[in-house]
């Protein structure tokens, strides 16, 4: 590692807290580069929750018993902490927990879209949105009368910030943009985006299932309206995403899901539950998940997000840097720098991303292909698919290295 | 799990690089078309029977997508050739691993079966027992 500093991360230590990352595939050590996917979990969470299971088990909210406190108590910290981490001063009031990012997305459009939504009324998106965000906005647009309008993307895969100018208009209700695209990697101007919006007197919803993970976020310096991200792309559970509102937008909300749980004030600290984020969490919630969300959280946290933003960019850089050399590696996004983040889409010009997702496979090197649920960003870009190499605080250049391999020899098989 | 493969056995690759039968019938009996969302593989074939009806007398596929689509619909053409439409519509996937030679990932699998299910649905769109304009194999 050429570019050592004081600052980088101990990845040799960093590493032996995943031991997943130990396991072999016919004598080759996993090369694990799917991280877009899901991340992998270190064992801080997983005891974490393991603990939790073996010590503090309960439901939340109904039990007067000592367990369903603690539960409880642990429960609704992790709101608190993980509101922290986005920087939503209002803590739990201002975090909803969900199932993932798209739960939190569908929950928006229906509590908020399907109320205030109406013919003429406009939702704008971008051409590299999510299928969790587009597909939702399209079905709620139909059901209500309303348009999707998409804001395009440059041939060099950022937004073009004249068209975004002109899609945000009077008739715009709200605007549901990725932080960071999923396919591209493109690192959006949120809070550039967020001012527009607000211009024209428009909501705006942020997509950070690729952000959070990876880079500081603070949801109020972006000045988002709502914020979803999902745990198990940074180093927490599956199971559990979030959803941040500001608390004056969630307390005129209606709720999304009916149940139990979810406007009754059953509390051992009565004068601290209010009607938020309760009303949005019926039925039993994920506990554990949550447990684990928040060490996650406090793992990120001691590593520090800069330097996993760092960490990441430089490989992604390294990475773009070397498949571009190869001279046949069609590569997405835009150059390395401050708005591209850890992962590099691409295609091998002679080889189907699925035939070499699977050849990578014979070698223990897991990338992802696919339309990674961009399918109309696809079309956009001419391809059915792409393949898809995305990092976290665990890799390294060597796997970097490894992922060139395989596709020298992807390459030289197909020749 | 073991690993993938030898999916790209040489068989495959060079059905893959050459295809047999590649192109369109000037006078296909039936043709219909397909396709595979997963890795966008289209596929078009077209099939010509003798004069019983039943006999396959030529077959051509066109399209594009991964190896294993485009290897399958070659070896398939090959394959049907002499044969009956009530043995290309007896066919399953068990009959198309066989045919490939090696095992296919379960991820894969769509992509290996495309062909055929395309031409049965063809055969089965001729015969008025189906109606359909695409088959597709996310179902
Ligand atoms: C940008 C983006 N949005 C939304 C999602 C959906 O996340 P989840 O599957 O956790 O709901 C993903 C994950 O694939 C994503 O990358």
């Amino acid at each position: 590692m050429s570019q050592q500093n004081a600052d980088a991360l101990d990845v040799e230590r960093i590493r032996g807290e995943f031991p997943i990352l130990e396991r072999e595939f016919e004598g080759q050590r996993l090369v694990y580069l799917d991280n877009a996917a899901t991340t992998q979990t270190p064992e801080v969470v997983v005891e974490a929750m393991s603990d939790y299971y073996r010590e503090t088990n309960a439901n939340v909210h109904r039990g007067i018993h000592q367990l369903s406190q603690e539960a409880s108590i642990c429960y609704e910290e992790a709101h608190d902490r993980v509101a922290e981490f986005v920087g939503a001063s209002g803590g739990r009031e201002e975090l909803i927990f969900t199932k993932n990012t798209t739960e939190s997305e569908n929950l928006l459009a229906y509590a908020w879209g399907l109320r205030e939504l109406g013919p003429g009324d406009e939702v704008v998106l971008t051409e590299m949105e999510h299928h969790a965000s587009l597909v939702t906005w399209q079905q709620i647009a139909e059901r209500t009368g309303a348009t999707c309008r998409y804001i395009r993307i440059t041939d060099d895969g950022r937004l073009d910030e004249e068209h975004a100018r002109e899609c945000i208009t009077d008739e715009t209700a709200i605007v549901s943009v990725v932080h960071v695209s999923n396919t591209l990697g493109t690192v959006n101007p949120v809070a550039d985006l967020a001012a527009l919006a607000h211009d024209h007197d428009a909501l705006i919803f942020v997509d950070g299932a690729q952000a959070v993970p990876n880079r500081p976020v603070d949801v109020e310096a972006i000045d988002a309206d709502f914020y979803a991200f999902s745990g198990h792309k940074m180093a927490g559970p599956t199971g559990i995403g979030c959803l941040y509102g500001k608390k004056h937008l969630l307390e005129d909300l209606d709720p999304f899901l009916y149940g139990g749980g979810m406007i009754r004030k059953v509390t051992f600290e009565e004068s601290t539950w209010g009607d938020l984020p309760w009303k949005f969490e019926p039925g039993t919630p994920p506990i554990a998940e949550a447990v684990g969300l928040h060490a996650a959280v406090d793992y990120l946290e001691g590593i520090g997000m800069d330097r996993i933003r760092e960490h990441e960019e430089s490989l992604a850089a390294y990475a773009y840097e070397r498949l571009d050399a190869e001279g046949d590696v069609d590569l997405y996004g835009p150059e390395p720098g401050p708005d591209r983040s850890g992962l590099v889409g691409f295609n091998l010009e002679s080889v189907h991303a699925h035939d070499l997702a699977s050849i990578m496979n014979d070698h223990a090197v897991a990338i992802r292909a696919g339309d990674h649920c961009t399918q109309p960003l696809h079309d956009r870009l001419g391809v059915a698919a792409s393949a898809r190499a995305s990092f976290y605080i665990y890799n390294t250049r060597e796997e970097v290295d490894a992922l060139v391999e395989a596709i020298d020899s992807a390459r030289q098989l197909f020749a | 799990m073991a690993l993938g493969s030898d999916m790209y056995r040489q068989q495959i690759l060079d059905h893959y690089k050459n295809p047999r039968n590649y192109g369109e019938l000037e006078d296909p009996t039936f043709s219909h078309v397909g396709e595979n969302p997963l890795c966008g593989d289209e596929i078009r074939m077209d099939v010509r029977l003798g004069e019983d009806e039943e006999t396959i007398e030529r077959v051509a596929f066109s399209g594009d997508g991964c190896a294993i689509s485009q290897a399958s619909a070659s070896l398939l053409s090959v394959e049907l050739e002499g044969k009956t439409v009530d043995e290309l519509l007896a066919m399953d996937r068990d009959d198309i691993v066989d045919m490939l030679g090696v095992d296919i990932s379960p991820m894969r699998i769509k992509c290996a079966v495309l062909a055929e299910k395309v031409a049965q649905d063809g055969a089965e769109i001729y015969r008025g027992e189906l109606e359909a304009e695409k088959t597709t194999t996310e179902d």
